[in-house]
């Protein structure tokens, strides 16, 4: 290789810019980026950004196959400091969070041809979004945008339900001085494909917290990047998957810190689960957090923990800290996959919990430390979401039968 | 009145070459208020005799019974043999990240009683079993046996004990690991839970936990089976004579 090793370069961005080919880029922050979906090379499969995706799968998003003429509704009630407005390609705020940076973002940028922008101002109560999938066998395009006023206090909950596949872009974007608590629901049927890239872009002084639950799907692939525009911002990204036999759960992130004073704080866990005889259940993080040059006083810690609870199921998790200056005030990065196996069964067991029991024991604690930042008390308090998330994933280990 | 019966047990240990036979005919009967010792050298099968009868699916009963007051204990899954009676403090326990101790008592004690205890009165009760084996109240929060160290782990197996309060305790090398102090906590422990709804078989190699704990019967476990009983002087014996002539016999019978 003739490229310089640079500490911390992030391996699956090699070769993101340029036709997303195979030659290595020197850093995250020169990833590239278009609106257009034909500056993009269709992916084969092998280019870093797409290599632990099955692009079979992805039902043509990829390579312009899939027709994306379906539909896939957003439901969403107006309410007292919250502005929703459907607005075309053309409207001036589209496209302040962030470009996209891989072809199937692209493809729906490309391909959507009405937006939905919600507005929050002041101290609006928590409102729900609901995205319908287009219904099975269907293709479909979408753009949201939540927005905030400065000074804006608000919790969003963003639902994902139904059949069928759905690429989209949804960009986030905080005034400066507001606060915004976003939680990501993908509780889709088992055909359901979702591709999705999230913009989120913080203003001055702005404090931004998404929760991502990842259980329902065929695939899910999901692909947030936060960017700060000035100082102060405070970004706290939290996730959990829970993947079973068969599916794909894809979380790839990357924080990139250009400004300084600047906070980032990544945990991200998922659950496997597979079965003999299908496909196995596949988890996939990708963590890059880039503190530029400029970035001084970056405070960023990033951490990716799996739990494979059974054979045939396979978790990728891939962090990586590029830091071009020293002058930061902390960076940590860490991944840890461990397994469920017969000892701990064995133990838990020999204290009188049924086996049952015990694996649910494991899980639900694994995933207590993510459910718990979804708040239940307060003005932006979600009391019920928690309780039905915490029952959702008990459905889940009921219907894989453990 | 509980009593534990073992009855020509036979076990192997599934290994990459095939099942290879550890014991060979164990015959032994625990009681209610008794308190029984098996010593023996290392690789005797004295865990083994353990973890068969807790039910690690590591080794395979091959002919033999284990009855806890009549009740066939080998048709149990593990689970259910602790909520019959039996308890196995085990001399490695297993690490269990994410699950906090107090979660997993809780868990343990809703599963052993047959309902959740009363919220109030558990916190009371676990703080207070934890002071008297000298376990900080931090450890509550912390994911089981994770990052403890050997004699942590061994005051929470007691913990355990004290908490579930088992017909029939199998102590497996509680002993080993533990510097002068924590022998003397862990073997108080023991002690606070011996009466004579209890009985203990308590496992070990060495005769210095039998200066804290007093057994009423000890036995000589070689080659996988009991090759000799007596009364506490037998391990006064062992003490001065050491296991060597039972390694022969054993070796000669086998």
């Amino acid at each position: 290789m003739t490229t310089p090793e640079v500490a911390g370069l992030a391996p699956e961005l090699a070769g993101a810019k340029e036709g997303q080919g195979e030659k290595p880029v020197l850093s995250a922050g020169e990833r590239f980026t278009s609106y257009d979906v034909e500056a993009f090379e269709v992916p084969g499969g092998r280019e870093e950004n797409w290599r632990f995706t099955p692009l079979k799968r992805l039902r043509g998003l990829h390579d312009g196959s899939a027709a994306l003429d379906g539909r896939a509704p957003v439901t969403v009630t107006a309410a007292e400091g919250v502005t929703v407005e459907t607005v075309g390609r053309d409207d001036a705020r589209i496209g302040e969070g962030g470009t996209p940076a891989d072809r199937v973002a692209a493809q729906a940028w490309s391909a959507f041809t009405e937006a939905t922008v919600v507005t929050f101002d002041g101290t609006p109560a928590p409102l729900t979004i609901t995205i319908e999938g287009p219904g099975a066998g269907a293709t479909a395009a979408g753009h949201l945008q939540l927005r905030t006023t400065p000074f804006a206090e608000a919790t969003v909950v963003l639902e994902h339900r139904g059949s069928g596949v759905l690429a989209d872009n949804l960009e986030v974007v905080l005034a400066d001085s507001s606060r915004l608590t976003v939680v990501v629901t993908e509780e889709w049927a088992d055909d359901a494909v979702h591709v999705t890239a999230q913009h989120l872009s913080v203003g001055r002084d702005a404090t931004l917290k998404v929760v991502s639950v990842s259980l329902g799907g065929d695939l899910v692939r999901v692909s947030p990047t936060v960017t700060y525009r000035a100082p102060g911002g405070d970004v706290e990204l939290v996730g959990l998957g829970y993947a079973d036999a068969g599916q794909h759960l894809e979380q790839r992130l990357l924080v990139d810190h250009a400004v300084p004073h600047c906070k980032s704080n990544v945990l991200y866990k998922n659950a496997l689960q597979g079965r003999a005889g299908t496909t196995d259940a596949h988890t996939v993080w990708i963590g890059d957090v880039l503190i530029q040059a400029a970035a001084e006083n970056t405070e960023t810690f990033e951490f990716n923990r799996n739990l494979v609870l059974t054979e045939h199921a396979r978790a990728d998790s891939v962090p990586n800290l590029e830091i071009e200056t020293g002058e930061i005030v902390s960076a940590g990065h860490a991944s840890a996959t461990g397994r469920f196996d017969d000892e701990q069964l064995f133990y838990l067991q020999s204290r009188g919990i049924p086996q049952d029991q015990a694996r649910r024991l494991v899980v639900r604690a694994f995933f207590g430390e993510i459910l718990q930042r979804i708040p239940t008390h307060g003005p932006g308090g979600l009391p019920d979401l928690r309780e039905r998330l915490e029952a959702a994933i008990e459905a889940e280990l009921a219907v894989t039968g453990v | 009145m509980s009593t534990l019966e073992i009855k020509d047990l036979h076990a192997s240990v599934s290994t990459d070459d095939g099942p290879k036979p550890i014991l060979r005919g164990v015959d032994l009967t625990v009681k209610a208020g008794e308190t029984h010792a098996i010593m023996g050298p290392n690789g005797s099968g004295k865990s083994t005799l353990a973890y068969a009868i807790a039910g690690h699916p590591k080794y395979e009963i091959t002919s033999g019974q284990v009855l806890l007051d009549g009740e066939d204990v080998l048709g149990m899954t593990v689970d259910e043999r602790a909520r019959a009676g039996l308890f196995l403090a085990m001399q490695y326990p297993v690490e269990v990240p994410g699950v906090s101790m107090a979660n997993f008592l809780r868990s343990a004690a809703t599963a052993i009683r047959g309902e959740a205890p009363k919220l109030r009165t558990w916190v009371k009760e676990v703080k207070g079993a934890m002071s008297d084996l000298g376990i900080s109240e931090e450890f509550a929060d912390r994911s089981v046996n994770e990052g403890f160290s050997g004699g942590e782990k061994k005051r929470h197996e007691v913990l355990q004990l004290a908490l579930l309060n088992p017909k029939i305790a199998i102590l497996d090398e509680t002993d080993s690991g533990l510097d002068v102090d924590a022998l003397r906590v862990v073997s108080e422990g023991v002690n606070r839970y011996r009466s004579p709804e209890n009985g203990i078989l308590l496992i070990t190699h060495y005769t210095r936990i039998l200066q804290h704990i007093t057994p009423d019967f000890v036995h000589v476990f070689a080659g996988g089976r009991v090759v000799e009983s007596g009364g506490p002087e037998l391990a006064d014996d062992l003490e001065k004579n050491g296991y060597e002539r039972f390694v022969r016999e054993a070796a000669a019978a086998s």
